[in-house]
């Protein structure tokens, strides 16, 4: 029984003994010397585990009494979770080293954290869901103030740090009213109760505090508050990490546990989450227009993108989630771009984040200026970049069904937004001369930053299949 | 050739593709290959545009040279084309290596603009070979983002301010209709354009908020439709960001902005709005006359006003749109055959316009009306272009200007003679601008003595005024080389309106009996 519960949860099993492991090898092995060698290894085991879950069955199993659930939709999550997790570790080595911040806990750390996340995505319980967000969570907070003599990074970690509990509290408390209402803390125990008999007010409550707690890990407005300045004071790396993993994380937790726990009653969440959206949206836009550093604008950024993902989930079928899946991996591959771009802008061998520094970069260096400019204009969701796609496949989500109302805010949020995607270009090439950025960059990251863009214009011709990954994940989640 | 509109389509790409990894270097070497690459790809995509002209049958109303593919989400790849959009291709490919060598005298970061032309070309040939409402809009949006670059990089001293407000107009006119496009795609099934042609939109009212919508959900995808539309025509009163851009842009980029770009709008009336959703066309047709006449009349009185020139002509191709809505939404035979000519028309008269004024402003770096006068002394074949283009422009019978003006008169007087009265009275005051920009830039005594060196046109010049010229004058005396063409594919469409109309009134008329008995 345990054996055949431990082999459906064999990634989560082998990634947690792997950090352990790495965690002795790093203390007893002379400290930071091995941080290298042991960021390499986690990026090949998360690729390892990723060819493994990727090459596993697309049935749905369930394991320790449905708890864990290994279906094509965790499947779909975790290997947009691995595989950019190991993208992005290595993406960030050489600004680790060379502002001496590579310990051998990132790595560690990181893995921590994936596992939490993959434990989210799989989760078929509240405790479960719990485990797996607080690993996560904690696993973050410590690597935000990573950077421990700088001010920033500390704060920002902080602020994570208290902002999360507050969501990990209310969530908790959300769970415990539906556990306290349904009797049971498992999503199929749930979603049995709401069928017999019926959304009653107390599982409606705990329901919108779990949201309120998710909408805060998803970075939805209003919970968004935190996003900018962790997202400016923590090292650049690990920004590029929180822009990317988490978010998948927490968006598809979100989508399971609103199909596999209240999926009973979509009207009565999705009426929440197309709030959130919509905020998020027009939050996200708006605000990023004042912005002059690139992190703060990637964090409201990021903000936006999260509103159009909820507006596919908010449409409450199988082709929202199918829809959220694909922005989610649009997106992921969009951020890894643009942040190896901002990983490698430096003045003098010191970092600069000033959108303004990006005057006539595309002189200086046009073929990276171009994979910019063809990433924002994806980003902003104009076709005929995939980043178009993303969009149109949410809206079309919403309009099925049937709210053209949140499809018309979400494309007039998209104009607004890419007013300030437009900036980033006219900086790069319509600006003023002004002392140029550094011109090294580490062939790993120029490498990204042009395949994130070539992949932004070659998607057009069939997104690579993701298609009908998506399709086949979101059929085993809405049923 | 089973391919033949993806080949026009692409070639151009494929050229800046080429120029874009082969072509290193930045020295007038390269510069110079650079411009002869993108001059001879815009030749071959001409020529294999005839190819395309030669092969079409005007008498077969249905989309020819199709090709279909799968493609993601249920949507097709699937271009081809008919009456009403060939002209509009060739028309494109036609001005293409006239404005790659009006571009001859640029020199900062001469391949990128090349690349950025050559993109464009593709871009523009793909929104009227599209038989996809999703692959259209993907040509119709994606256009934007060459166009913006063009004017921001290369654009004159408020290029910034252009350049934005170009982008962020159209793009906030354009979003809305792709909320239309999806709920299309939702309500028939598929985002193929020929079967939506035939597809009924619902035409009941419905009510929203407490509104009475008459034409229902039709009403509102055409008004999503309309927003697009209206904007990229552009139609009084949201055409503010075409003068800036315009005076702005550098002069190929004028040229493109106001023979090709314009004209998307009114090739979108034409493919979705009139036959797709006939009721609410039907409906709001007179808000449309109105606002075009209003349009020829306003922008025709500012106009008269401009101390720029490529201010005044940006004006002017305002009106001249205004001639185009209005014969489209008069929705006969005249009105739609007389929109279309006007179209191309405008496409060549327009373009030699900006042209001309590109060749002065080479030579004087300034396009404020009161730094020339006399031209004529030292200029006489500028001169003789000039005044060609300038009746044109105001519609001088024997020069195509005349015959699209004619018709859509014609088709407008039919439909509604108040209308028809008022915009009349626009041509009047074109002939104003026009003649009056004439005699102050090129009659007169030369007093200026900055303009006593002036040269005439030289033999590049004269090369891309010639084959404007022979267009304008060649469609002048003999329109039937354009309505041949469009005609048969026209008919269909008003017949297919009519049709449309009749059957929405009988049951219509069938429910008021039901309800009065």
């Amino acid at each position: 029984m345990i054996a055949s519960d431990l082999i459906v949860a064999l990634p989560e099993v082998v990634l947690a003994l792997f950090a352990m492991a790495a965690l002795m090898a790093g203390a007893y092995g002379g400290k930071d010397k091995l941080a290298l060698p042991i960021l390499w290894a986690t990026a090949a085991v998360f690729v390892l585990m990723a060819l493994v879950i990727g090459a596993g069955s697309y049935e749905t199993r369930t394991a320790f009494g449905g708890l864990f659930i290994a279906d094509a939709f965790a499947q779909f999550s975790k290997l947009i979770i691995l595989i950019s997790a190991a993208v992005v570790m290595v993406m960030g080595q050489n600004y680790l080293t060379a502002r001496d911040l590579m310990r051998f806990e990132y790595p560690v750390l990181i893995t921590l954290a994936v596992v939490g996340m993959m434990v989210m995505v799989s989760a078929g319980d509240l405790i479960t869901l719990y485990m797996g967000l607080e690993l996560q969570s904690l696993s973050l907070y410590v690597i935000a103030a990573m950077r421990r003599d700088s001010q920033k990074s500390t704060e920002a970690g902080l602020k994570y740090f208290i902002l999360g509990a507050l969501a990990s509290g209310l969530l908790l408390y959300g769970a415990s009213l539906a556990y306290g209402y349904a009797g049971t803390t498992t999503f199929a125990g749930i979603i049995s109760t709401i069928d017999e008999d019926g959304m009653s007010l107390g599982l409606l409550m705990g329901l919108a505090f779990i949201l309120a707690g998710l909408a805060f890990k998803v970075s939805a407005a209003p919970f968004h508050m935190w996003t900018p300045d962790v997202y400016e004071g923590a090292p650049t790396p690990v920004t590029a990490f929180f822009a990317t993993a988490p978010k998948v994380a927490a968006m598809a937790l979100l989508a399971r546990v609103v199909h596999e726990g209240f999926g009973a009653a979509p009207g009565d969440w999705s009426q929440i989450i197309a709030l959130l959206a919509v905020l998020s949206m027009f939050v996200g836009a708006i605000a990023a227009i004042g912005q002059r550093d690139i992190k703060r604008l990637m964090a409201y950024s990021s903000i936006t993108h999260m509103g159009f993902a909820l507006v596919g989930l908010a449409s409450g079928t199988a082709q929202g989630v199918q829809a959220m899946l694909i922005y989610m991996a649009i997106y992921v591959t969009m951020n890894i771009g643009v942040f190896a771009f901002i990983l490698s802008m430096s003045r003098d061998g010191r970092p600069v984040t000033t959108i303004d520094s990006l005057n006539q970069y595309s002189r200086v260096e046009p073929l990276r200026a171009l994979a910019l400019l063809v990433l924002l204009f994806s980003l902003a969701g104009v076709p005929p970049l995939v980043g178009f796609f993303g969009k149109f496949y949410v809206l079309w989500a919403a309009v099925q069904a049937g709210m053209v109302w949140l499809a018309v805010a979400g494309v007039i949020a998209s104009v607004i937004g890419a007013f300030y995607y437009l900036r980033i270009v006219y900086f790069m090439y319509f600006g003023d001369e002004t002392e140029p950025l550094d011109r090294a960059m580490p062939p790993l990251q120029a490498g990204l930053l042009v395949a994130s863009a070539a992949i932004m214009v070659l998607g057009v011709v069939n997104l690579f299949g993701v298609e009908s990954l998506a399709a086949l994940a979101a059929d085993s989640l809405v049923r | 050739m089973l391919n033949l509109l993806s080949i026009i389509t692409f070639t151009p790409l494929l050229a800046a593709a080429i120029m874009a990894l082969f072509l290193r270097g930045n020295d007038a070497a390269t510069d110079n290959n650079a411009k002869w690459l993108a001059f001879i790809a815009t030749v071959a995509t001409f020529l294999f545009s005839l190819i395309l002209l030669f092969g079409f049958d005007p008498q077969d109303t249905g989309f020819q040279f199709v090709e279909e593919r799968e493609w993601i989400m249920g949507l097709t790849y699937k271009m081809g084309v008919d009456g009403i959009s060939i002209l509009f291709v060739m028309l494109t490919t036609f001005l293409m290596p006239i404005t790659i060598a009006a571009c001859w005298n640029v020199t900062t970061r001469v391949k990128e603009y090349m690349i950025a032309f050559l993109v464009l070309e593709t871009l523009m040939i793909g929104v009227f070979t599209a038989l996809d409402l999703v692959l259209f809009y993907l040509f119709f949006e994606a256009g934007l983002i060459p166009m913006f670059l063009i004017i921001g990089i290369w654009g004159g001293k408020e290029r910034i301010y252009a350049a934005f407000k170009f982008f962020l107009y159209t793009f906030l006119g354009s979003v809305l209709m792709l909320v239309a496009m999806i709920a299309m795609y939702v309500d028939a099934g598929t985002t193929d354009i020929p079967t939506l042609l035939t597809h009924e939109f619902s035409a009941g009212t419905i009510t929203l908020a407490g509104w009475q919508i008459v034409g229902g959900a039709q009403t509102l995808m055409w008004l999503a439709f309309f927003a697009s539309f209206a904007v990229k025509m552009p139609m009084w009163p949201v055409h503010t960001w075409l003068p800036d851009a315009h005076v702005q842009a550098p002069t190929a980029g004028s040229v493109i902005l106001a023979a090709v770009l314009l004209k998307m709008g009114g090739y979108g009336f034409l493919r979705f709005s009139l036959p797709m959703f006939p009721v609410a066309s039907d409906l709001l047709a007179p808000l449309v006359l109105w606002l075009s006449a209003i349009a020829i009349v306003y922008t025709s009185l500012v106009a008269l006003m401009q101390t720029d020139m490529k201010k005044l002509i940006a004006y002017s191709s305002v009106a001249h749109m205004g001639f185009v809505t209005m014969g489209i939404f008069a929705a006969n035979q005249q009105g739609i055959d007389g929109a279309i000519f006007q179209m191309i028309s405008h496409g060549f008269i327009s373009g030699a316009l900006f042209l001309a004024v590109g060749v002065i402003y080479d030579r004087m770096h300034t396009r404020e009306i009161a730094a020339y006068g006399g031209l004529i002394n030292r200029m006489p074949v500028y001169a003789a272009v000039f005044l060609l283009f300038t009746m044109a422009n105001v519609g001088l019978p024997g020069t195509s200007g005349f015959v699209g003006e004619f018709l859509t008169f014609l088709a407008v007087f039919q439909v509604n003679t108040w209308v028809a009265l008022f915009a009349a009275s626009g041509v009047i005051l074109s002939a104003g601008y026009a003649l009056w920009l004439y005699r102050r830039v090129v009659m007169g005594e030369m007093i200026k003595a900055s303009l006593k060196q002036i040269t005439d046109m030289d033999r590049r010049e004269k090369a891309m005024m010639a084959p404007l010229v022979v267009m304008t004058l060649l469609l002048g005396v003999y329109p039937a080389a354009v309505t041949d063409i469009i005609g048969p594919s026209v008919a269909a469409l008003v017949d297919g309106h009519v049709a449309a109309l009749a059957a929405y009134e009988a049951t219509t008329d069938a429910a008021v009996r039901l309800a009065q008995n």
